[in-house]
């Protein structure tokens, strides 16, 4: 196994579970099992255990495996110098498992799909562009940037809102943005991070091969996850491509007030996904954006920037669903966050945790309370 | 599942208990050297109603309960020897209240170091606790239960001396509370005066009762904190540098460490103190008064102050400090354990020079981690190695490291802190034989069963 001669080094001290003031456990999925082989630590040991022949492959070692949300938690917190590999040591392991054949269902039937269909949904290629219907959002053809959308914000419902705003904005902003249509294909950041690196070199040429044949030269992406595997996972493609997240297009086309803006009064909090904060480091382009809205006033979480609490959706987990169900669910915990804060509205940048959070708002009975939307989405409620 | 399990998982929820490999596997460890013993059963209750159900069940079954905090004493003290039921107390965290003005904290059993520390930096500036160099995820209710010290032990001694209250399920089942908890909501005090229970359970490890809940005291934050580093090359000056640094009152925590790397710290002996204080002026009376207290060693030439540098300076003064969980992976292994005797600090020359004897003998990286307990009443003196955990041979080595110094403690008249249980077989044979046969009859009426954390401070 990639990583294999590092395993043994895990003390499991247990500080990658905390946030950095130790107020509280960080780890989405010690959160939500309370078993230490749910925590990061409690991986390093099952995985040096199975590798050595101490334990077996077992149904419930998938779950210890598949249900890390990858949400670097651990990276930014655990003290040794092997942190930055202890994401890449925990896909390693799923890697194995993958290779073996021996996966839970819903993560293979996650693969199958993606294999068969290019996506998880099992729709049709030519409804991916479907959410740009009625929009002034034109196909690719030589404009400035291509507007990359993945899976979730091409498919889902809620997300295909999110589509809608973010290309409006920019479509507003004058930005000559272009998108792919149904030529899209599946990003792969998660599929990677289930551990499934054939099907994900497989989508990294095969977007490579289709942004080098149309010449772009430059990507917006909606969705952190995708803005996450074109930065650092596809070899090569940064450097040769700008990548960019939409906020970080937008934050300073905001300030510059090139998109008007009237006062839109709303206490807010924002939620950092983890693709986009603790992956990549980008934690002020959005707050920059809702701060310059007129009447918005941004109150954190305790768990924010490189503390943030994960929803729960990383990983893969948005859709093997590992890590839901119960009142310790990520994403119940993190709403019970955010509404600590006194805020009316959780704010996003990435439709994956829209979703995660939409749909703990409403387990939680707290809809009268809060709403969970994207930056883009409170943009346009403030729009002049 | 077994009925056991099925029993444990209606008092529970079958969420919280497990009889798998893997939760067996790893809670039949810890992060030492001690050999593994699988639990049969893994429980994470949430309230002391389940505990109470859980003991009793163990008792009518007759099946060993091991209670767990983080299990980081590395000394094995939380291997379930004799199989059973780990009762891993961590879902039980809340922080029940705060008394300000009388300056005590009461928490749950499973609430970390970590919790209490974040907790009161946001809610109450002004306090703080003895916190220890473990991890954050050490449990207050663990370490107070294995006598552990902190940042204050200079000043107020062992953790659980700090103690002003318990709430302990009893291994029939019962809930007892100790000291003005007993007859009063307000938990200032484990004991006096009343007859002090409360060592009917500290240092028991478990073998005599689980602590539901604990008050801790809280001692003044000041908003200032310093270091200073005085370095000598001679051992056998310590003990005398440590009694002029606590005669003067005016340090919050004093450590030494000596260790051969960086070049420059080989064959020296670093005492280390912590200053507090609200005021410039407070801070800076306190350096003088210190720096008098050891002048004698700078005009001897004996010792002098070492210029601390700045990226050094944080790391000393962080709480708890992280690169003590660093010195597990010197060899790139994950491994690290110590013996800490608590013993007199008199005793420091001979112990410093034992540690490099012994670090030279079995070839191993070693580190003396020293913290003085009381004003020099006595010390723990960290006799550390570390090992890399994919070398079985260096393990061994390590162990008869640990093993050697075990001997050498008693030959010296140390006491062991945290024994492991080879080391407790070792004080039990030691010991006066009346207060072997005392504890004895306080194991025998508590825990008839010996359901208790059994092979723990077992008197035969």
């Amino acid at each position: 196994m990639k990583y294999e001669e590092i395993v043994h080094r895990c003390f499991r001290c247990g500080y990658c579970k905390f946030t950095s003031d130790y107020a509280d456990f960080n780890c989405p999925s010690y959160r939500k099992f309370s078993f230490e082989t749910y925590s990061p630590g409690g991986r390093m040991w099952l995985i040096r255990a199975w590798l050595n022949g101490e334990i077996k492959n077992s149904e419930h070692l998938q779950e210890i495996l598949f249900s890390c949300a990858t949400c670097a938690n651990c990276v930014e917190h655990c003290v040794f110098t092997f942190s930055d590999d202890l994401v890449n040591i925990f896909i390693a392991a799923k890697e194995e498992m993958v290779n073996k054949g021996i996966i839970p269902p819903p993560v293979r039937d996650y693969l199958k799909n993606i294999n068969i269909s290019g996506n998880p949904y099992k729709e049709p290629a030519e409804e991916r562009g479907k959410w740009a219907d009625g929009t002034a959002i034109q196909i690719y053809d030589g404009q400035d940037y291509l507007f990359y959308i993945g899976c979730v914000g091409s498919y889902d419902e809620r997300a295909k809102k999110i589509s809608r705003a973010v290309g409006n904005m920019l479509v507003k902003a004058g930005l000559s943005i272009g998108i792919l249509g149904n030529r899209e294909i599946c990003d792969g950041n998660e599929v990677r991070s289930l551990g499934e690196m054939g099907l994900f070199q497989y989508l990294s040429e095969q977007n490579t091969a289709l942004f080098k044949e149309l010449s772009i030269k430059k990507i917006i992406t909606l969705d952190p996850h995708a803005f996450n595997a074109f930065k650092k996972d596809y070899p090569g493609l940064d450097g040769e491509i700008e990548i960019y997240h939409y906020t970080q297009i937008l934050a300073p086309l905001i300030q510059s007030k090139k998109i008007p803006l009237k006062e839109y009064k709303a206490v807010v909090t924002y939620h950092d996904p983890c693709y986009l904060g603790r992956h990549n480091g980008e934690y002020e382009a959005p707050r920059t954006i809702l701060e310059s809205i007129p009447g918005i006033e941004l109150i954190e979480m305790d768990q924010n920037r490189e503390n943030a609490f994960c929803c729960g959706g990383g990983g893969g987990n948005f859709f093997t669903d590992i890590l839901g169900g119960g009142e310790d669910s990520p994403n119940r915990i993190r709403v019970r966050q955010a509404l600590d804060t006194g805020a009316q509205i959780i704010a996003v940048a990435c439709p994956q945790c829209a979703k995660m959070l939409d749909d703990a708002v409403k387990i939680e009975e707290l809809d009268d309370k809060l709403e969970v939307l994207d930056v883009a989405e409170i943009v346009t409620r403030a729009l002049a | 599942m077994s009925d056991i399990g099925r029993t444990l998982a209606t008092i529970v929820g079958e969420n919280y208990v497990s009889d798998k490999k893997e939760e067996a596997y790893f809670y039949a460890r810890d992060p030492g050297l001690m050999p593994d013993h699988k639990p049969d059963y893994v429980v994470l209750p949430k309230t002391t109603g389940e505990i109470q159900k859980i003991v009793k069940l163990a008792n009518k079954e007759k099946i060993p309960i091991v209670p767990m905090g983080a299990g980081l004493a590395l000394t094995g003290l939380v291997i379930p020897l004799k199989g059973g039921i780990v009762i891993d107390m961590k879902r039980m965290n809340k922080i029940v209240e705060v008394n300000e003005r009388a300056r005590y904290a009461i928490v749950e059993g499973g609430t970390s170091q970590g919790f209490l520390k974040a907790y009161l930096e946001k809610n109450y500036p002004r306090l703080r606790h003895s916190l220890p160099d473990a991890p954050p995820a050490a449990t207050i209710a663990a370490n107070v239960m294995i006598h552990g010290q902190g940042r204050l032990a200079q000043q107020y001694g062992f953790n659980s001396d700090m103690v002003s209250g318990l709430e302990v399920v009893l291994p029939s089942g019962e809930i007892c509370h100790i000291g003005s908890s007993s007859m009063s909501s307000d938990w200032f005090s484990k004991g006096a005066p009343l007859p002090d229970l409360s060592g009917l359970f500290l240092g028991w490890f478990g073998a005599t009762g689980i602590i539901t809940k604990l008050a801790l005291r809280l001692y003044p934050k000041k908003k200032m904190r310093d270091v200073d580093i005085f370095i000598t090359d001679n051992e056998n000056l310590v003990p005398d540098m440590i009694f002029e640094i606590t005669h003067t009152e005016m340090a919050e925590d004093v450590l030494i460490f000596t260790q051969p790397l960086p070049m420059m710290f080989k064959d020296n002996h670093h005492v280390s103190y912590y200053i507090t204080g609200d005021t410039d002026e407070e801070i800076e009376f306190k350096r003088k008064m210190l720096w008098k207290a050891l002048e004698r060693f700078i005009k001897s030439k004996d010792g002098g102050f070492m210029s601390v540098p700045p990226l050094m300076k944080p790391t000393l003064l962080e709480m708890p400090q992280r690169s003590a969980s660093r010195l597990a992976d010197v060899k790139k292994g994950g491994g690290f354990e110590y013996s800490g005797p608590i013993i007199m600090v008199e005793k420091y020359p001979e112990c410093s020079r034992k540690l490099v004897e012994l670090s030279g003998k079995y070839d191993l990286a070693y580190s003396g981690m020293v913290r003085i307990i009381g004003r020099g009443h006595c010390m723990m003196f960290g006799f550390a190695f570390t090992f890399n955990r994919a070398d079985s041979d260096m393990m061994d080595r390590t162990r008869k490291a640990l093993k050697e110094i075990s001997n050498y403690v008693l030959k010296i008249g140390g006491v062991y802190w945290k024994p492991t249980v080879d080391e407790q077989h070792l004080a039990i044979e030691r010991m006066d034989p009346n207060t072997r046969n005392l504890m004895k009859m306080i194991k025998d009426n508590l825990d008839p069963n010996r359901i208790m954390n059994p092979g723990n401070w077992e008197v035969n």
